[in-house]
């Protein structure tokens, strides 16, 4: 049974690989057909200038999907990355000199200031988080669900229902503004997925985080430090999106609250379309990025078929569920070959 | 009392079992007579387990014949036999640790009031004389995961009882009880003899079977090997029965002596201080020395697997210290804190050890990533490591880049074992080391152990298999009911003197 491999007709072994990929593959292949199909249905489509727009709609959502990657690797979810990100964005309007006519308490402090103390509240939110899930033991599901409510909480004290509309220089510039022809918030979310990647790939952390998604029990036995690991993923979680919550403030134009209630689901489904298990330990990065292109291509299509909005909603739904579906099979399928072997 | 010429209550003829081809059972005959206790002996996997789930309906797959007061019966599930006034007592208990005592000994009979919903105060005042008529006093309002182990066996005894079972079925009952929880149950025992109820009594306390039952059936490899009235059978005559005589297995047996080392002289590695876990084992004490291999012995529940879990860090110990070469290993800050202690755990199930979609190379380097590397990973380095290992164990197929779930069980105890081959532990928890194992690899796993013993690593093997201890062990203690209870060291030891001490 060890041989199985080698005594494999070709034929049967490429039948493995392809099976045995199906999670790489399936998003790959969609993004594909989805390119295809809107090039041809629509001329506005498969332009430079559109690719160019595809890219700065999804660079927010990439941003947050990437910590949440570091989540669900572990076999945890966060529920409270849209909330944690409307929170830091409006901590980092009240932390710089507003006008007056919008009437927000503000504290202003030195630009950089402000983003550093803003970033740090989003670090302090994910560090409850991880306490909560690790030292108390409350499932990731619940604790990061309150997590959400009390970030919301925050947000909405700091602005009491009013909109906020300056935002430090820095920051304004990568969230709105470009070099060349190229966004400047496409590049933060580049250079963001490439350091995610990297971590994850050539890091003792990064190995850990798969170790634990694969078998928490067995990391445990090995020595390996559980809790810290998965504290330390919602933590990036949340770092990850604080960044997206500061810079989506100067994309918007504007920080008011609600105002990143789509991506939770957003995020939640890039990664899972992107193909990484939502049982854990299997995916990475590079599924990500597929899934985050995928959600944007559809997103940007529709719209260029002039598809209605309303039935728009509807269809990324059905999109998530197939991918739930593709998800618990590809984890089926991985499981019952392990168990013939 | 048996009218003569009356069907015995329960009688069985010619039941065989396979599971997967292999024979479980081969044409046991067994009889259970109205007011009778009958005790059920035989080491793991004798098929003693096996024929009482067929009795309770849990296998429905079977041949040969069973009949019930003399007709011809034939469970298709668990309901079938209950609703014929079979209840089985499981090992594993099946209350629900979150309702009340009343909830669950009235478990899908609670009285309901007229608009259909549960009469609670009816329940409770119902579950308590129940229970008072056992002769336990229990507040039926707690919940039943709150009360010690044995007193959770007890409600679930006191459930199957209360269910109208005319036989029952028990395994285990008294490896998790206190001695007067034991008298408890013996004088329960009774009353249900006297009342005409038939018991299947399964333990592996040989005392507790010969004093409690009318006889005794023993088994060994899926055969009844002999019956006779308790009274006829002492002690030596049921070990005899179930380990056979020495040629009668192709595999050594073990009942011959095999001679133990004196007590080394070498330094304590691992000192254990009143260790303990309440309801699970302790406090004891013991001490490990470097280049040892100590074999720690008890039936299963007795703690043994328990107290290996404190030592690697798993389990919180609520009482005791552990030192290795005299230094306090900080165990309460889990399995990290055992590792950095020094100490190696390889546990009973592979499931909880090995990383089955991973590769060779990942499920060994995880233990030495901080070791062979500071922030980045090294992937040539981790890959020589595994390729080394491969090669000195013997690992088939050699190949460091399979998915570890693809390798066989002797195989994959191998690579876990690897895991703490590169920087050898200063003590190393082996939990079942070769349970399921060909005897080829059992052998190799013997080699290993043997080999780091030379190194003078201190070695314990926890087993609740007494060839796994005998084959391994420089010297011996056994467990017995959560604490230490005899030791065995610079003589000469068989199977039979083990069993008769756990």
């Amino acid at each position: 049974m060890p041989n199985e491999l080698t005594e494999a007709t070709p034929r049967g072994r490429l039948a493995e690989t392809l099976r045995g990929q199906l999670r790489n593959l399936a998003p790959f292949a969609t993004l594909i057909a989805l390119i295809a199909l809107f090039s041809a249905l629509s001329p506005s489509f498969a332009t430079l200038a559109n690719l160019g727009n595809v890219l700065q709609q999804v660079s927010i959502t990439a941003i947050i999907a990437v910590g949440l990657t570091y989540v669900i690797l572990c076999a945890e979810i966060d529920l409270s990355v849209a909330a944690v990100a409307n929170a830091t964005g409006i901590l980092l309007a009240v932390l710089t000199v507003q006008d007056a006519s919008t009437g927000i308490a503000t504290l202003p402090l030195p630009g950089g200031l402000a983003i550093l103390v803003a970033l740090l509240g989003s670090l302090a939110l994910g560090g409850v988080t991880a306490l909560g899930v690790t030292r108390i033991g409350i499932p990731s599901f619940i604790m990061t669900l309150a997590m959400l409510q009390i970030a919301s909480g925050i947000g909405a004290l700091l602005v009491r229902g009013q909109i906020a509309y300056s935002v430090p220089d820095l920051l304004l510039t990568l969230g709105s503004g470009s070099i060349g022809p190229v966004p400047w918030v496409v590049v933060v979310a580049g250079v963001v997925l490439l350091l995610g990647h990297l971590v994850l790939t050539y890091t003792r952390f990064g190995r850990y985080i798969y170790m634990v998604g694969g078998n928490r029990e067995a990391a445990e036995h090995s020595g390996v430090g559980v809790r810290a690991v998965v504290g330390t993923a919602l933590v990036i979680s949340a770092l990850c999106s604080g960044l997206a919550g500061m810079l989506g403030v100067a994309y918007f134009g504007s920080a008011q609250q609600n105002q990143f209630d789509n991506y939770l689901l957003d995020a939640i489904s890039a990664v899972v379309v992107g193909g990484t298990s939502l049982f854990g330990g299997q995916g990475g990065i590079g599924n990500t990025i597929l899934g985050v292109l995928v959600l944007g291509v559809l997103n940007n299509g529709l719209d260029h078929i002039r598809m209605d909005s309303f039935l728009k909603i509807l269809i990324r739904g059905l999109v998530l569920l197939l991918a739930l579906v593709i998800n618990v099979y590809a984890q089926r399928l991985r499981s019952r070959r392990r168990s013939a072997a | 009392m048996v009218s003569p010429g009356a069907p015995p209550r329960l009688e069985l003829s010619g039941i065989s079992k396979r599971f997967a081809g292999v024979a479980a059972l081969e044409g046991v005959d067994f009889r259970l007579a109205a007011g009778e206790v009958h005790g059920l002996v035989g080491e793991n996997g004798a098929g003693k387990s096996t024929l009482m789930k067929i009795i309770a309906g849990v296998h429905a797959e079977y041949e040969g014949e069973m009949r019930l007061d003399g007709r011809p019966v034939r469970f298709r599930n668990p309901r079938e036999a209950r609703d014929a006034g079979i209840g089985m007592v499981h090992q594993e208990l099946s209350i629900v640790p979150a309702l009340s005592v009343a909830e669950n000994v009235l478990l899908g009979r609670q009285p309901l009031n007229r608009l259909g919903l549960v009469a609670w105060r009816r329940m409770r005042a119902a579950a308590r004389a129940q229970l008072e008529a056992l002769g336990l006093d229990i507040d039926p309002a707690v919940p039943a995961g709150s009360l010690p182990l044995g007193l959770q066996q007890m409600v679930e005894l006191a459930r199957v009882l209360l269910s109208g079972a005319r036989i029952l079925i028990l395994d285990e009952p008294t490896s998790a009880l206190s001695p007067p929880e034991v008298e408890w149950l013996f004088a329960l025992l009774d009353r249900l003899r006297a009342d005409g109820r038939s018991v299947v009594f399964i333990s592996h306390f040989l005392d507790d079977v010969l004093r409690v039952s009318d006889s005794v059936t023993v088994f060994r490899n899926g055969r009844r090997v002999g019956s006779a009235a308790a009274r006829e059978a002492g002690k030596p005559w049921l070990i005899e029965r179930m380990i056979g005589a020495g040629h009668e297995r192709l595999e050594e047996s073990y009942s011959e002596a095999i001679p133990l080392a004196p007590r080394s002289r070498a330094p304590v590695v691992l000192a254990v201080e009143e260790l303990g876990v309440e309801g699970l084992f302790g406090p004891a004490s013991l001490e490990l020395h470097a280049g040892e291999v100590l074999g720690l012995y008890g039936f299963m529940g007795s703690g043994q697997l328990d107290l290996a879990r404190a030592l690697s860090g798993k389990l919180r110990p609520d009482r005791g210290t552990v030192r290795v070469d005299g230094r306090v290993a900080r165990l309460g800050r889990g399995t990290p804190g055992a590792k950095r202690a020094g100490i190696a755990y390889v546990p009973e199930s592979r499931r909880a050890m090995l990383f089955a979609g991973e590769s060779v190379t990942r499920n060994i380097s995880i233990a030495v990533l901080e070791r062979i590397n500071r922030l980045l990973l090294r992937p040539r380095q981790e890959r020589r490591i595994a390729e080394g290992h491969v090669r000195r164990l013997g690992i088939r197929p050699a190949r460091v880049d399979l998915p570890v779930g693809q390798l066989s069980g002797g195989n994959q105890q191998k690579v876990a074992l690897a895991r703490w081959l590169t920087h050898l532990p200063r003590v190393l928890l082996l939990s079942e080391p070769t349970r399921g194992m060909d005897v080829g690899a059992k052998d190799d796993v013997v080699r290993i152990v043997r080999g780091l013993r030379e190194q003078g690593v201190g070695i314990l093997v926890v087993s609740s298999e007494p060839e796994t201890v005998l084959s391994l062990a420089d010297r011996i203690l056994v467990m017995r009911r959560g604490l230490l209870a005899e030791e065995f060291a610079g003589e000469a030891v068989g199977k039979d003197r083990l069993l008769a001490a756990a």
